[in-house]
């Protein structure tokens, strides 16, 4: 029983650990986007509220909590109340299954970081065997957010963005799921911490140089910024053409709800290219450190392989216009797909040979 | 234990699912309860051991499949259906089938079943690595020949599609 209360505690401390760290960063990385491409933009950014603007996402909150909660008539009840919920329930859950770094001792307990990992008979930690699907799953259920969310609100513009988004998500999924094909071969194994376990020992392990996986990365962020909806492939929410797409009808703290799924979603996407690609955790940790810094120097480093993907995301939202619709269809189906199934058939190709 | 209580919840949730499918009257309240019938499926699978098939019926039944029903409804704004009171092929052979059917089932499953235990999670064959061995190697010849046959099936659609297009 006491290892049954043990597990259930560690467990209750990891998730509210995660979830206030997650929800603190979608808050701050708000703040970096409006700062950064305010910059790049030659204007200040956010500069009012705290010193550099640092207390803005605080101000925005109370501002989302204490607006009008608006229904509009003849939306369908139910769903319209659903659709946000769900899109941010899949965007949290999903952070569940990254692992964030080695294992950690505090007390006489060890632990793995990672919400889904335990540590098994042998001392050695582990999580679940299809850890990467499992991502994959939440992935494609998450389109229901927001393809319910256009529906429900009986708006015309919202229909028309929520038929854009499922249709865009959909399309970019098979890419990128094919691109993880590749690392899957070369691992031979779901489970996202075995995955990491094998690229350690130096960049060149890594699965994107080691592997020669770099096409393989390269498809995997091109799908990625289309399945978060984010610029150059934001046309479900594209504001000259849709008003603001699915979530034209929604406001105060249901819209933000959708804002925290997409910089959540934001955060995962580059959690798991971070794993999959460059290695997770893995970094130079020197063995005089004392124990506690040995288990918190990778999480450093994974953080800032995550927040380099941010700044990507960012840097490119203030470069890059927007897709026109049937050019983001055609960049999917006939350039990346067929770039991805190549990149599958040469890596197979070179596993047999190899032996 | 805790696999019966699990097994309990996400079986009613399945049949519920399944019950409010039939008695709703719109179709995209029909489609919402099939993927939580679906989902409640997988974690059913999960529990018989199936992992890697839990996890492919999510991401191809409730991911894939019931996005694509989701989309024609909302495409086609279909509206709230009309029911009528039944027909009468229904009520002579639909319940007595049904009530043969579940005897059946019951006869086999509660009669003549083996012995009943519960599994872990990779006991079973339900790995990855275990259903690719499985796929690969015993039944190599049918998996390919299903593959063909999907790839047909994708190319019949396009040239159906095509047809009387102007491109």
């Amino acid at each position: 029983m006491n290892s049954a209360l043990t597990f259930l505690l560690t467990a209750v401390v990891k998730v509210l650990i995660t979830i206030f760290v997650l929800l603190t960063a979608v808050a701050y990385t708000v703040w970096l986007e409006r700062k950064v491409v305010g910059r790049m933009q030659n204007r200040w950014g956010p500069s009012r509220v705290g010193p550099f603007g640092l207390l803005q996402p605080l101000a925005d909150g109370l501002k989302f909590i204490f607006k009008e909660d608006l229904t509009p008539p003849y939306v369908h009840h139910v769903i319209y109340i659903l659709a946000p919920m769900l899109a941010v329930i899949m965007a949290l859950t999903a952070i569940a299954l990254v692992p964030i770094g080695p294992t950690i001792t505090i007390g006489h307990i060890t632990t793995p970081i990672q919400i889904t990992g335990v540590m098994d008979g042998n001392g050695q930690s582990s999580d679940i065997g299809i850890g990467l699907l499992i991502l994959l799953g939440i992935t494609s259920i998450s389109v229901y957010g927001v393809s319910l969310a256009g529906w429900s609100s009986n708006s015309k513009y919202s229909l028309l963005g929520s038929l854009r988004a499922s249709a865009q998500m959909v399309s970019y999924e098979i890419a990128l799921g094919l691109s993880l094909v590749g690392v899957l071969m070369i691992s031979g194994t779901f489970s996202l911490r075995e995955i990491v376990r094998q690229q350690q020992g130096g960049f060149w392990h890594w699965n994107i140089f080691g592997g020669f996986q770099f096409v393989a990365f390269f498809i995997y962020i091109m799908a990625a910024y289309a399945e978060t909806n984010r610029i150059p492939f934001d046309l479900p929410e594209a504001e000259t053409e849709l008003v603001a797409g699915y979530h034209t009808e929604y406001s105060a703290m249901k819209f933000a709800m959708f804002f925290m799924a997409e910089y959540a979603n934001m955060i995962t996407v580059a959690c798991v290219a971070s794993v999959i690609f460059l290695g997770g955790w893995s970094g130079p940790v020197p063995s005089s450190l004392p124990p506690i810094l040995q288990s918190i120097l990778p999480v450093f480093y994974f953080l800032l392989r995550v927040f380099f993907f941010i700044f990507l995301y960012i840097w490119i939202r203030g470069t890059l216009p927007r897709f026109r619709y049937d050019q983001l269809m055609a960049f999917g189906w006939k350039f990346l797909l067929p770039l991805a199934i190549a990149n599958i058939v040469i890596t197979a190709f070179v596993i047999a040979v190899r032996g | 234990m805790l696999h019966l209580i699990l097994f309990a919840i996400f079986a009613a949730i399945c049949a519920g699912g399944a019950l409010n499918m039939v008695l709703q009257k719109h179709p995209i309240n029909s489609a919402l309860s099939l993927i939580v019938v679906m989902v409640s499926l997988a974690m059913l699978y999960m529990l018989l051991g199936a992992e890697f098939v839990a996890a492919v019926q999510i991401i191809v039944y409730a991911g894939a499949i019931m996005v694509l029903f989701v989309f024609v409804i909302m495409l086609l704004n279909a509206g709230a259906e009309e029911h009528t009171k039944g027909s009468r092929v229904a009520m002579l052979f639909g319940f007595p089938s049904l009530l043969v059917g579940a005897a059946v089932l019951f006869y086999t499953l509660m009669v003549r079943g083996g012995n009943t235990a519960s599994l872990a999670i990779g006991q079973f064959h339900g790995r990855a690595e275990e259903i690719s061995d499985l796929l690969f190697k015993n039944f190599l010849l049918p998996f390919e020949v299903t593959s063909v046959l999907i790839l047909i099936a994708i190319m019949g659609a396009v040239l159906l599609a095509r047809k009387g297009g102007t491109e």
